[in-house]
């Protein structure tokens, strides 16, 4: 299969090891580091829309996703993502297997270990789950989502589709709205906007806002009108259902009228602004359609394409970097 | 609208702390003019009203009334509650959400209000529940029944126990600078009980729960308070020691408002007597030195809001061994004789009275009225403050006349009530 050389070129000659052995958090990259990931991601992005897209970058190397809570758009992205890298792909939803007879996590860890993975992509409902597994492996631990933690890789492929936006994320001002409290993806996405030199504004009720989010380094906002205002971002968390049938949220009637973003509540953010989502969507919930679907002011189809491309480069990186242990 | 003038009045208006001669202009359901000191004339054209030195005030706010609409229509409607309101000078009423169903969702209370301004009597204004169904667990809508015209949140009676269940009802509140509104009553030392643990409890042989069960549940509100920053209403303060938290919260900052019922003020558990049920209240009635504290409470302004715990009951309800009957007690049409017996026995000044029965539920609840102020609605009330009148309960107005106040004696009648500028009642 060929390819135009151009663009592979371009991959190889941005491709360099990832800064840490594993990616836990958002933490584990800075503003010095992000940038040329950024820079690696856009290649993979063009590359993808070619119809022949399968690169050698990570030829024999075995990664193994392990997630043992259900997923379906992140495992096909880190799969689809490692697969075009040229890797063995191997999927397991431990919660249909040993761990439902017993096994610790820790065990779980051992035995995959001992079947020598190079990376292991790891989703888990406890938070620290992906930092704890990193301890016990010998391969590279990418967590795709721990508990109420982090998702780095979705921050990072926020970064990527906000950057493909707007061309800089410095100076935006960035609305993360919903169940911030429950929210790993608020929270890699609160560090990394900032650590890009965006604004963060956290608005939702206060039953889903973390009391002391102000230390964040962000405002805190409870009428959401009042917080879009002069916002570029809406960034939408989805609410889990078991959320809005408990004591936080009265009705998803209520959430939508209050929180959920229509186009009235979208008119007072700035002019140009631009709606995301990590999906899947509670369309009526925390997103009218009208908005969700309109891809003049919609990115969440790009987030997803992104997704892919933001994984490649992760995997790749640290593929280079693990090559680069072995030399 | 005709225009009304009401001339050489004794005015009573709590907000400007005014106590004398006067007269009051209104046009269009509205007050157009306060006049201060005598000699006032009435322009051309205008019915004119001689006070003759009557007491002319704001109209009264009840924030705590009850009624059976829907669900229990035999025992009160919003028209029997509006008309009894009415003859007791009670120009608005708040109604509480423990119906059936309960008053939990926007359509309800848009239901209330709207029932309620056909009778072409009172206001009748609506307080919604705060947790669905008064379940205790899960969150009523609290913003769209805000939206609909809620003018607080409580779950009436029932104690939310969950502590989590509340921490989060008052935290989702403050979104919308809700008034949540709770009894102070520990559930498990309450269970059961249906007077105050004491000596007198102990012989009548009923079960009692220690007076402490409120200070202990209101120290636990006032913290959720104090960490949500929820604006709050202590419902029905009832003990010295609740009142000492209270003072306690309020010296340290916190923005804490409280009721007291009439009952609490008038009576003390000795009334009880031999198990006679319409003594039977909720909270229970307590000793006498509570009562005293309250009045101080009354006179100190501790207290925002004096309730009449408007509460009807049939008399099958009430003819009962007395822990089996039915607690609460009428009090929409006795409300402001009452009142006035703690200015004639108990030595209150007539606008410290007032002052919780107008201007500080007005404040509370964000309404216009309970002022005598030009650009107010036209919510009066014309009373002679000393006329001695006997408590009749067959004659009340309401369905029901469990009135713990039948046959007493008592001073202060009410001879005109004015809503909006429309007369609802008129004894003169």
């Amino acid at each position: 299969m060929s390819q135009p050389a151009a663009l592979t070129d371009l991959i190889l000659e941005r491709l360099a090891p990832f800064p840490r052995s594993h990616f836990l958090s958002a933490g584990d990259l800075n503003a010095a580091t992000t940038p040329p990931l950024l820079d690696l991601a856009d290649a993979f992005v063009d590359f993808n829309r070619q119809s022949s897209k399968s690169l050698d970058l990570m030829r024999g190397r075995t990664v193994m996703n392990l997630f043992f809570e259900n997923s379906t758009r992140t495992s096909a992205s880190f799969e689809i993502a490692a697969k075009r890298l040229g890797a063995d792909v191997t999927a397991l939803s431990p919660r249909t297997s040993s761990t439902a007879k017993g096994e610790t996590l820790i065990d779980t860890a051992a035995t995959l270990n001992a079947m020598k993975p190079d990376v292991l992509v790891v989703r888990h409902g406890a938070s620290g789950a992906a930092a704890l597994l990193s301890q016990k492996v010998g391969c590279a631990v990418v967590n795709a989502g721990d508990g109420r933690h982090e998702h780095p890789t979705q921050a990072l492929l926020d970064l990527l589709s906000l950057r493909r936006a707007f061309g800089d994320v410095g100076g935006l001002t960035v609305a993360i709205c919903g169940d911030i409290a429950h929210s790993r993806v608020a929270r890699s996405n609160v560090s990394m906007l900032q650590m890009m030199g965006a604004r963060v504004r956290l608005i939702g009720p206060p039953t889903l806002v973390p009391g002391d989010a102000d230390r964040w380094g962000c405002e805190v906002f409870h009428d959401m009108r009042e917080g879009l205002k002069g916002c570029d971002v809406v960034m939408m968390l989805r609410l889990q259902l078991e959320r809005m049938e408990g004591a936080l949220v009265p009705s998803t009637r209520e959430y939508f009228r209050f929180w959920g973003l229509d186009r009235e509540k979208l008119s007072w953010a700035n002019a140009g602004a631009k709606v995301m989502h990590p999906g899947p969507m509670n369309r009526g919930v925390e997103i009218d359609s009208d908005v969700a679907d309109d891809l003049t002011v919609s990115l969440i189809q790009d987030q997803v394409e992104m997704g892919v491309a933001a994984r490649m480069a992760v995997l790749a990186a640290l593929s280079a970097r693990l090559d680069g242990d072995a030399a | 609208m005709s225009a009304i003038a009401i001339l050489n009045a004794r005015l009573l208006d709590p907000a400007t702390d005014y106590d004398g001669p006067g007269a009051v202009l209104v046009e269009d359901g509205r007050i157009t003019e306060v006049i201060h000191g005598g000699g006032a004339v009435a322009p051309a054209g205008v019915t004119v009203i001689d006070a003759a030195g009557l007491c002319l005030s704001p109209g009264l706010i009840d924030i705590r009334v009850k009624t059976g609409e829907p669900g229990a229509e035999p025992k009160e409607t919003l028209k029997s509650a509006s008309l009894s309101a009415a003859a007791g000078g009670v120009t608005t009423i708040v109604i509480q959400p423990d119906t059936d169903p309960a008053i939990d969702d926007p359509a309800m209370i848009e239901f209330i209000l709207r029932r309620g301004a056909a009778l072409g009597l009172v206001n009748v204004r609506a307080a919604g529940a705060a947790t669905r169904a008064r379940d205790g667990v899960h969150m009523a809508e609290l913003g769209l029944m805000d939206e609909a015209g809620a003018l607080y949140f409580t779950d009436v009676d029932r104690v939310i126990a969950n502590t989590r269940t509340l921490q989060r009802v008052m935290s989702y509140a403050a979104a919308f600078n809700a008034l949540i509104s709770c009894r102070p009553a520990d559930p498990w030392l309450s269970e059961g009980a249906v007077a105050t643990s004491g000596e007198l409890a102990t012989r009548l042989g009923l079960a009692s729960a220690p007076a402490i069960a409120e200070r202990i549940q209101l120290e636990r509100d006032l913290a959720l308070v104090e960490q949500t920053g929820a604006r709050f209403l202590v419902d029905q303060v009832s003990t010295e020691g609740a009142l000492e938290t209270l003072a306690r919260a309020r010296a340290k900052g916190l923005e804490v408002a409280a009721s007291v019922s009439i009952n609490h003020l008038c009576f003390n558990e000795i009334d009880i007597g031999d198990y006679r049920t319409f003594y039977r209240l909720d909270p229970p009635l307590r000793p006498e030195s509570d009562r005293q504290a309250l009045i101080e409470a009354v006179r100190d302004g501790l207290i925002d809001a004096i309730t009449s715990a408007h509460a009807p009951a049939p008399a099958e309800d009430k003819r009962r061994p007395f822990a089996e009957a039915t607690p609460g007690a009428v009090g929409l049409e006795t409300l402001l004789p009452a009142a006035l017996t703690l200015h004639h026995e108990d030595g209150l000044e007539l606008l410290d009275i007032l002052r919780p029965l107008t201007q500080g539920p007005a404040t509370l609840l964000g309404l216009e009225a309970g002022v005598l102020k030009a650009g107010a609605p036209a919510d009066l009330i014309l009373f002679d403050a000393g006329a001695p009148v006997v408590i009749d309960a067959d004659a009340l107005k309401s369905k029901s006349k469990n009135s713990p106040f039948d046959g007493r004696r008592l001073q202060g009648r009410v001879l005109l009530t004015v809503v909006g500028g429309r007369i609802v009642h008129d004894t003169r």
